[in-house]
């Protein structure tokens, strides 16, 4: 009997076909490439909002947007982005690298891992109705809180809001299944002999995150839960004439939305520790103390949230703690860059794209965690806070921290997933379009900020026009460069020079022992660590 | 001589960029605009200290990199250094990095701590003027207790504010010079943040919630600033204007607005009865300033969040049901209770409601009923 079972195990070897392929997939490489096309899809949603804003912000005056529609991009372009894009790309690029760098046949939980990809998809669909329902007869007003959605406003909102709240609720399953998935994979599923230690820096920064995804999420469902009675059953929880406390849900979501920004920045730190060694052709500098730093981020980044509401009025105790809490954290932040340019250091470094990004990584982050340090000082904050400036920050941060280092990954690892080399050339030009429109977009920010300029402004002064109009107009390039970005991608997976098994010259791990593309089924026998 | 216009000649492009850079931050605000007040000069300080610190470290980080990608590259012949990770420096590293960043962490919170204890809890004093900021949706209301005086503060339209418009408002915040003030802050019905950059603080005003800051206004002049906390439709449309005054000055304007509010109470209170044509007109004036920005002037308001009052049920049905929504709003939306208006203002409002847009109910409120009904 269980010779028979493994005898059609063995007749196995490619996928099935048709729709059946996707819908019950439950192969790492199949719903890897899920995670990543969803996130594609989602990152052009998200961008298209953007642009909108921007289009927006171009000059004074209200042309295109309406107050609350302007509002309403505002909070999904963050959702999305954060939800739809980042997330689920770094899940994405989890699935496909986990088993093949650790040396595991699958996932440890193959159905758990389709189960939390596909309620993705529903979760997007609901993220959308909130966005649509305004514009139908009797669907309430739009949700023109952005994606703080602090109340009293987030109660005033119509029923777009409850949509919002369960799309959170699905995307918060999602992120827990799939993390707890990850952690029994990566403590079970290593090949024989291979230790934590030995484990590649992406694979512990995905340790790390599932953690810190486990940890907080579910206190960001508990928060919009009570906002959800509070809007339908009666319940006061932020309701200040109810006796509730509006400050409270601030705390809640922050508890959340501090260690999210890790949880974003981490995965491509990890994929930054696997492409420098690469191409600088030499080994990554300080292994366990890019660990020890991870750990550091993640238990000092769970406890200093309220850095972002430094203005709700606490007492002097409370903000000095805080305000140091959040300055510390710049020391295993700074470690990890410190030990990424020493890798760089000495090396026979060649720049082809996932490698200009990882150097452009490190310029425009270090910049960014800069203006970090500089929002963490609580008298300088008392201007900061909620002004243009910040906008500008948390974009010189996610953007480098995050999305660019996802663009690296998909493109040190696309010849090994499709088989096929890219076209270097174009993707030398997305990268430079795009980090000069990126540049020309966030950089004048800075400026729009200190001079007075709030965020989530629909319309401003005249004082503000030179910058927002430069801003614009980066926005355009920008947002326009990723049209590139996915030509390069089609034109990667239909065809290209063949790449070998190695891909690139200086390559150290696992998942190049593999030939590109890996098998459907890869590392049945396990191999040996030494 | 010769060498000295040299010198000169290649300074004078630096000159012109120094005095271009020079106009165009004081142009186009590259910087926080010059601090009016201690507290804002203290906060302004630190900021500067923090990015000074910022920069150089930035200009370190850039070098390193710069130098590294400049010489440390295959296409130089450059040999890869496989032992860097295990001299001395590779070892200890983790201790050194850490202890140069703490030292630099310390320098600018050991700064800001120092900065933190002068000026966030607000000094007790007895000669203090308490201004108790309250946000709406989409305005200020100022408050100076102690001396029973009220403004309401509103953005100004594009046509009457022409360049200022979204930094001007029809009634300023006024406020004394080289006396210390401090703002009380809260809301009547969703977050707002008070924020005059000039000033320093930025406090958000929360509903339930009372927030203190405070200022010591150190010259006379105007300063304008925006909420900052994303309070709904009209977010854009809540500017601050300040307009500091020599104390006497301050004084003398007090004195003015308590006698101009004794002189509308008396109106109010005044048993007499009014006309219609009187009440239409003091209720347009009313409802333009205080109602339009929902409702709208032609009263059709933005459903589905602002419903249109043309024509709507409350407005045309019974008078009782309509008093009854403006004196006591309507939980769960931007619709706030009007109570603190007078019963002459909410009487001219409602009538011209019933009467204005096609309404034409033929109703007359009287203040009489006004009361009546609170």
């Amino acid at each position: 009997m269980s010779t028979a079972t493994f005898a059609h195990d063995h007749d196995h070897h490619g996928p099935p076909s048709g729709i059946k392929r996707w819908l019950y997939s439950t192969n790492h490489k199949d719903i890897g490439t899920m995670y990543l096309v969803f996130a594609l899809i989602m990152l052009f949603f998200g961008g298209a909002s953007a642009m909108a804003i921007r289009a927006e912000l171009f000059m004074p005056g209200i042309q295109l947007l309406e107050p609350d529609l302007y509002n309403n991009l505002v909070t999904n372009h963050a959702l999305i982005m954060i939800f739809g894009a980042v997330m689920p790309a770094a899940a994405g690029l989890a699935n496909w690298m986990i088993p093949l760098m650790i040396g595991a046949p699958d996932m440890a939980l193959p159905r758990m891992n389709n189960l939390s990809f596909w309620i993705l998809p529903a979760a997007a669909t609901m993220l959308i109705l909130s966005f649509i329902v305004p514009f139908f007869p009797g669907g309430g007003s739009q949700i023109n809180t952005g994606w703080t959605i602090y109340p009293p406003l987030s109660l005033q909102v119509g029923m777009s809001m409850d949509f919002l709240i369960f799309a959170i609720h699905l995307l918060g399953i999602s992120s827990v299944l799939a993390s707890i998935n990850i952690i029994v994979t990566i403590f079970n599923m290593r090949a024989p002999g291979m230790r934590l230690l030995d484990m590649p820096i992406f694979v512990w920064t995905w340790l790390v995150t599932a953690f810190l995804l486990i940890l907080v999420v579910p206190v960001l469902a508990g928060g919009v839960t009570m906002l959800l009675f509070d809007r339908h059953f009666g319940t006061s929880f932020f309701n200040a004439a109810g006796g509730g406390d509006p400050v409270l849900f601030q705390h809640l979501f922050w508890f959340f939305g501090h260690p999210e920004v890790y949880i974003l920045i981490l995965p491509s730190f990890g994929v930054l520790a696997s492409i420098i060694p690469t191409f600088a052709r030499k080994p990554l500098f300080g292994y366990k103390s890019l660990v020890g730093a991870m750990f550091a981020i993640a238990s000092i980044g769970m406890v200093v949230w309220a850095h972002h509401q430094y203005t709700v009025g606490m007492s002097l105790g409370a903000v000095s703690y805080f305000m140091i809490g959040t300055i510390i954290i710049s020391i295993p932040v700074g470690l990890m860059v410190f030990n990424y340019i020493a890798t760089m250091w000495r090396g026979a470094m060649t720049f082809e794209t996932p490698m200009l990004f990882a150097v452009g990584i490190l310029f425009m982050f270090t910049f960014g965690g800069l203006t970090g340090v500089m929002l963490a000082v609580v008298p300088a904050d008392m201007q900061y806070q909620d002004s243009m400036f910040v906008v500008a920050h948390f974009h010189y941060v996610l953007l480098p921290g995050a999305v660019f280092g996802l663009f690296a990954g998909v493109f040190y690892w696309l010849p090994k997933w499709t088989g096929h080399m890219y076209d270097e050339k174009l993707a030398k030009i997305f990268f430079w379009v795009n980090i000069i429109g990126f540049n020309i977009t966030f950089f004048p920010q800075h400026f729009l900020g200190l001079a007075g300029m709030p965020r989530r402004i629909v319309d401003y002064n005249v004082m503000f026009t030179e910058f927002n109009t430069l801003s614009s107009v980066g926005a355009l390039v920008f947002g326009l460069s990723h049209l590139l970005f996915l030509y390069i991608i089609i034109k990667t997976v239909r065809g290209g020079r063949q790449a070998s098994s190695k891909v690139w010259e200086g390559a150290r791990g696992l998942e190049w022992e593999l030939p590109s593309p890996p098998p459907f089924h890869s590392w049945n026998v396990a191999p040996q660590m030494k | 001589m010769p060498v000295m216009n040299g010198i000169n000649r290649h300074l004078l492009p630096l000159g012109i960029l120094a005095a271009w850079v020079g106009s165009a931050s004081a142009e186009l605000g590259l910087n926080f605009p010059p601090p009016a007040a201690a507290v804002a000069q203290e906060i302004y300080n630190v900021h500067m200290l923090t990015m000074k610190i910022a920069t150089l470290l930035l200009i370190i980080v850039f070098s390193v990199l710069i130098y590294s990608v400049y010489f440390h590259r295959k296409s130089r012949g450059y040999q890869a250094d496989q032992k860097f990770h295990q001299t001395w420096f590779g070892n200890w590293s983790w201790v050194l990095v850490p202890v140069l960043v703490l030292g630099v962490d310390l320098t600018i919170a050991g700064s800001a701590q120092r900065t933190l204890e002068k000026i966030w809890v607000v000094p007790a004093e007895e000669n203090m003027l308490d201004v108790k900021v309250i946000g709406h949706q989409w305005w200020w209301e100022f408050e100076y207790p102690d001396q029973k005086v009220k403004v309401e503060s509103r953005y100004m339209p594009e046509d009457k504010a022409g360049a200022l418009y979204l930094r001007e408002v029809d009634n300023r915040l006024v406020l004394p010079t080289n006396r210390k003030i401090r703002f009380l802050h809260t809301s009547a019905d969703v977050n707002h943040a008070f924020w005059v950059p000039e000033l320093g603080f930025k406090k958000d005003a929360i509903p339930g919630y009372i927030t203190e800051t405070w200022a010591e206004i150190n010259r006379e002049g105007v300063f304008r600033g925006q909420c900052a906390e994303l309070c709904g439709t009209w977010h854009s449309r809540m500017p601050i204007v300040v307009e500091a005054v020599a104390p006497d000055k301050f004084d003398a304007w007090i004195k003015q607005q308590q006698q101009i509010k004794l002189a509308s109470a008396a109106e109010a209170s005044a048993s007499k009865t009014w006309n219609k044509a009187e009440l239409m007109e003091k209720g347009q004036g009313l409802y333009n300033t205080k109602c339009a920005a929902c409702h709208q002037i032609t009263g059709q308001g933005l459903p589905p969040a602002f419903p249109a009052l043309k024509g709507s049920k409350i407005a045309t049905g019974p008078i009782k049901g309509h008093l009854d929504i403006v004196l006591k709003g309507k939980p769960g939306t931007a619709m706030q209770a009007w109570n603190s208006l007078n019963d002459l203002e909410i009487a001219a409002i409602v009538t011209y409601e019933r009467n204005a847009w096609d309404n034409n109910t033929g109703d007359i409120v009287q203040p009489a009923d006004v009361k009546a009904a609170r």
